[in-house]
């Protein structure tokens, strides 16, 4: 039988603010256990937390930015539940009133860009950290308190390509409006998944399960093709699937259950007393909508209408905050964004592979002003392919004005035609086989000249003019 | 010493400061009390050596010139639910049991930075549920008036220890009358704040809606100054009004003239025993002598404060004390094996049977299923009655009811919780509500054991109870 697949996606994303959400602890990643903690994050008895202004903004920007409504007074509640990571025994989260609700994303999939629908984004506190030991169980309250937004979509995926694809497209959204690192090695961006499967055009949705304990976007896609393939083969046999909640084991490319619904924790939410509802001005709502900066999607766009670039550069360029920062300072220097887009998607990002594999939003070594000149020198005929590729090589190491170099390291490019044509009549007499291809109808044999007089040269010869006389000469 | 330990507090901190008693002196005779009537049983914990060093630091300061300070040289003693160094905070709980906190509650900072002794923590109720100071992990606290009697509660130990002269006033806590109940029952001024008037920070929360600290003292002038040293706004507390605030100790009239009293027509509805509505008739017949002028109002729900209120503060309270599980403090059971283990049998080895009724209770009206039927009905009403109030208010400055419906009671004399939970009808609508109120001793009734008045305001009216309650203190004969 043929089934839809639906997929809807809970992620966990910890805001990039100076202190914690309900106190005023350094809110950063790793350090010496509970060094980052106080009364409040602890939980110790007659604490009380006090609203982080940051964290509210943070998370209002994540809702400006995915089309969601902002409700300008909301409140937050308690979710009752025991773990010896959470330290009061519940977790301040939001259930009826969520900051954002009702927005949505545009993402990419094969099929041309298709809306998700966000059906919620609220504010949380992540909790403490359980450290497993040969001597016994310790707990780090470092995270604890560590501001949490989650984003809930509406069951709007069908595949594990849109469910990446819209991890992505969050991912990026919430990197440039400069809420959160996103860094998923670092727990900073968790998601849970929650899949089910009906007969192909049914109306009733399946039953769903939720998987949990997913840690990368290679992970993701493994897990959902797994579940995807498990719960087909539980309706073939005619077996009904069972609403669990289900743990990803990615060593084993296996999910095991957690707990069913009938186990599922009631958690006695309530509304959190020791807060008051907090109410957003007109005015602090507007303030922090101009304050946006351009989001990937208007980048995209403007990339492909201002600068006529193709689809698949503009893309490239505008889903990374740092790379599209980087693009728009070359262009202000060096006005000729299709040499800009050219050069650095295909010898910058060479470069830059090995850094990109650890952060994808690593820093660029290069001024984008110096950058943007080794572009202007190789586009205006000054050096060839092979001395720009050396010049970035410098640069990348590094970084400085490149016009001096051109000169001290001799990559002036070789343009003058008679000097090149009697290089090149030289090269004809010594290879008179090749002439005869040549002559005989296999074009390719201009390529071996070509590489040819690039040699003799070190690289430095104006490929286009060589190729010229090359094809004049031997007619 | 016995001259010491009669003075109030306006006239002992006026002795310290002119240089007629050092804070030591004072000190001292508060320990020396403390021995002599041990048998109270009011105090949890105290370190002496500690307070005489701090009487001590204040009369280098005072030798230097600095008098500064409301309280200054004043031994006051704080209920077991407040934080602070040094001594322990256990909220007479054996779960809490050697619990030093690692941080102050703000009133007991505002305390030590009007120049008062931190004495003890008092003896109370476990985690402030109770009404007759029986639920103490710590043993039972003996009302100075009548040992056989209780002090009320839960602020049972705070009551008493003013009332045996052992300091010169006392902080409680009062969620559904903790404050007032006892101070009517030993014969003390006690009153209860409007909800954010006082901060809540590091004060351990039973029900963090209803929560208010409070001051306590031996007559109304000295419960004001108190209740001018804790007041006050605290960023740290999100609950804490931002409003601004003048002095209330010292504001006295010479004439109440021009103010209005609310009877509430349901109160006398309700159970009261007849020497308590003697005193309460005798008291109207005063003000009404005095010029305050009577009017009728209605809060038709009164009475159903009790059910939104069990409902109410059980529900933040199974919240509120879920946090003490064996991880982080407090008491771990020695055998548990597994985390599972850890939880239950901390607990319940921990926490004393009163604490774990409401704890059940607590969880039962907020799980799904119950949730609309009891907590969010109760919030709905919760807001009835507090429109209820603000009616009532547009008619009149104050309401006066009784305290209590009885005097003390002795030990073990009410059977069964619920009709423990009933004996706080008069003052539990207070919290719902949200308002200030203030109860304070107005004559003996049975075994001449003392007689509470409650003066109830609207938000932030304190000024206006204390007002009408010293003028009665004064001129009542």
């Amino acid at each position: 039988m043929e089934y839809d697949i639906v997929i809807g996606l809970e992620t966990h994303v910890e805001l990039a603010t100076q202190t914690k959400v309900f106190c005023g602890c350094k809110n950063q990643f790793g350090g010496a256990p509970n060094t980052h903690c106080c009364e409040v994050c602890t939980g110790m008895p007659g604490a009380l937390p006090t609203i982080n202004e940051k964290a509210v903004e943070f998370t209002v920007k994540a809702g400006l930015a995915t089309h969601c409504t902002i409700h300008n007074e909301f409140y937050f509640e308690r979710k009752n539940y025991f773990y010896p990571d959470l330290a009061k025994a519940y977790q301040i989260s939001q259930l009826v009133v969520p900051i954002c609700a009702n927005g949505y994303v545009e993402i990419p999939t094969a099929n041309g860009t298709k809306k998700v629908r966000i059906h919620e984004i609220h504010l949380e506190e992540d909790s403490g950290k359980l450290i497993h030991t040969p001597m016994g169980s310790l707990i780090d309250y470092n995270r604890a308190g560590v501001p949490l937004v989650e984003t809930v979509t509406e069951p709007d995926m069908h595949s594990a390509e849109e469910a990446i694809s819209y991890l992505n497209t969050l991912k990026s959204i919430y990197k440039y409006i400069g809420i959160s690192e996103c860094k998923m090695e670092q727990g900073a961006l968790r998601c849970d998944v929650n899949i089910s499967l009906k007969p192909k055009g049914a109306k009733q949705l399946g039953n769903r399960t939720e998987m949990k304990n997913i840690n990368s976007f290679k992970a993701i896609e493994r897990a959902i093709c797994y579940e995807i393939e498990r719960q087909k083969g539980l309706l073939e046999q005619g077996k009904p699937v069972v609403q669990e909640t289900l743990r990803w084991d990615d060593a084993l490319g296996q999910n095991f259950p957690m707990r069913s619904k009938e186990d599922a924790q009631d958690y006695r939410y309530f509304r959190e007393p020791d807060l008051l509802p907090i109410k957003i001005t007109n005015k602090q709502l507007s303030a922090w909508k101009e304050s946006l900066p351009k989001l990937p999607a208007e980048k995209k766009a403007e990339y492909m209408q201002a600068y006529a670039l193709p689809e698949y550069d503009a893309g490239l360029l505008s889903q990374s905050k740092t790379l599209s920062t980087f693009f728009d300072a070359c262009v202000q220097t060096y006005n000729n964004p299709k040499a800009l887009s050219n050069f650095i998607l295909n010898e910058l990002n060479k470069k830059r592979n090995a850094e990109l594999v650890e952060d994808e939003d690593a820093p660029i070594a290069i001024t984008p002003a110096h950058f943007a000149k080794l572009v202007e020198l190789y586009q205006t005929g000054e050096i060839a392919q092979a001395g720009a590729r050396q010049l970035l090589d410098v640069l990348y190491e590094t970084d400085q004005d490149p016009t001096p170099l051109v000169e001290s390291m001799g990559l002036k490019q070789q343009n003058n035609a008679d000097e090149l044509e009697s290089i090149v009549q030289d090269i004809i007499h010594q290879n008179p086989n090749a002439v005869a291809d040549y002559q005989g109808g296999n074009k390719r044999a201009l390529a071996f000249f070509v590489g040819q007089v690039m040699k003799a040269t070190k690289g430095k010869a104006n490929a286009g003019l060589v190729n010229q006389i090359i094809t004049k000469l031997l007619g | 010493m016995e001259e010491i330990l009669t003075k109030s507090l306006t006239e002992i901190v006026e002795g310290i400061k002119n240089g007629t008693y050092t804070s030591t002196q004072v000190t001292q005779a508060c320990i020396q009390q403390i021995e002599k009537t041990k048998e109270y049983n009011t105090l949890n914990h105290t370190n002496f050596e500690d307070a005489l060093r701090q009487a001590n630091e204040i009369d280098e300061r005072i030798a230097q010139g600095n008098t500064n300070g409301l309280l200054l040289g004043a031994p006051i003693v704080v209920k077991d639910n407040m934080c602070t160094y040094v001594l322990p905070t256990t909220c007479s709980s054996k779960i809490l049991e050697n619990f030093v906190a690692p941080y102050e509650a703000t009133v007991v900072s505002k305390l030590r930075a009007e120049g008062a002794v931190i004495l003890g923590k008092a003896n109370m109720d476990e985690f402030a549920m109770g009404s007759s100071n029986e639920t103490s992990a710590y043993g039972k606290v003996l009302n100075p008036c009548n040992t056989s009697r209780v002090p009320g509660g839960s602020s049972g130990g705070s009551a008493a220890c003013v009332c045996a002269h052992q300091c010169f006033g006392a902080l409680g806590t009062d969620t559904g009358g903790s404050i007032r109940q006892p101070a009517s029952f030993c014969g003390v001024v006690g009153l209860k704040p409007t909800y954010g008037e006082v901060s809540r920070r590091g004060v351990v929360a039973f029900a963090s809606s209803l929560d208010q600290v409070g001051p306590m003292a031996k007559n109304v002038a000295d419960t004001a100054l108190l209740f001018d040293a804790i007041r006050g706004y605290d960023a740290k507390d999100s609950t804490s009004s931002n409003h601004k605030r003048t002095p209330t100790a010292g504001k006295f009239l010479k004439t109440l003239k021009g103010l209005r009293i609310g009877l509430v027509k349901e109160i006398f509805e309700q159970p009261m025993n007849d020497d308590v509505r003697q005193a309460l008739e005798k008291a109207i017949s005063f003000y009404k002598l005095s010029g305050v002028e009577f009017v009728d109002v209605s809060i038709p729900n009164i009475a159903q404060a009790i059910d939104m209120y069990y409902i109410l503060s059980s529900a933040e309270a199974a919240s509120n004390l879920a946090r003490f599980d064996g991880i982080k403090y407090g008491r771990r059971a020695p055998e548990a094996k597994t985390v599972e283990d850890i939880y239950t049998l901390s607990r319940s080895q921990g926490f004393g049977d009163e604490v774990k009724r409401r704890i059940m209770l607590g969880n039962y009206v907020l799980s799904s299923g119950y949730f609309d039927a009891y907590y969010k009905k109760a919030t709905l009403c919760q807001e009835v009655l507090k429109q209820q109030f603000a009616k009532a208010f547009e008619m009149c400055d104050a309401l006066i009811t009784p305290t209590s419906p009885t005097v003390a009671f002795p030990f073990g004399s009410k059977a069964t919780p619920l009709e423990m939970y009933l004996s706080d009808i008069y003052t539990v609508p207070v919290n719902i509500f949200g308002g200030p109120a203030i109860s304070f001793p107005c004559g003996k009734g049975e075994n001449n054991m003392p007689i509470g008045l409650q003066l109830i305001g609207n938000y932030f009216e304190e000024q206006t109870l204390l007002q009408l309650a010293e003028f009665y203190e004064r001129e009542a004969k």
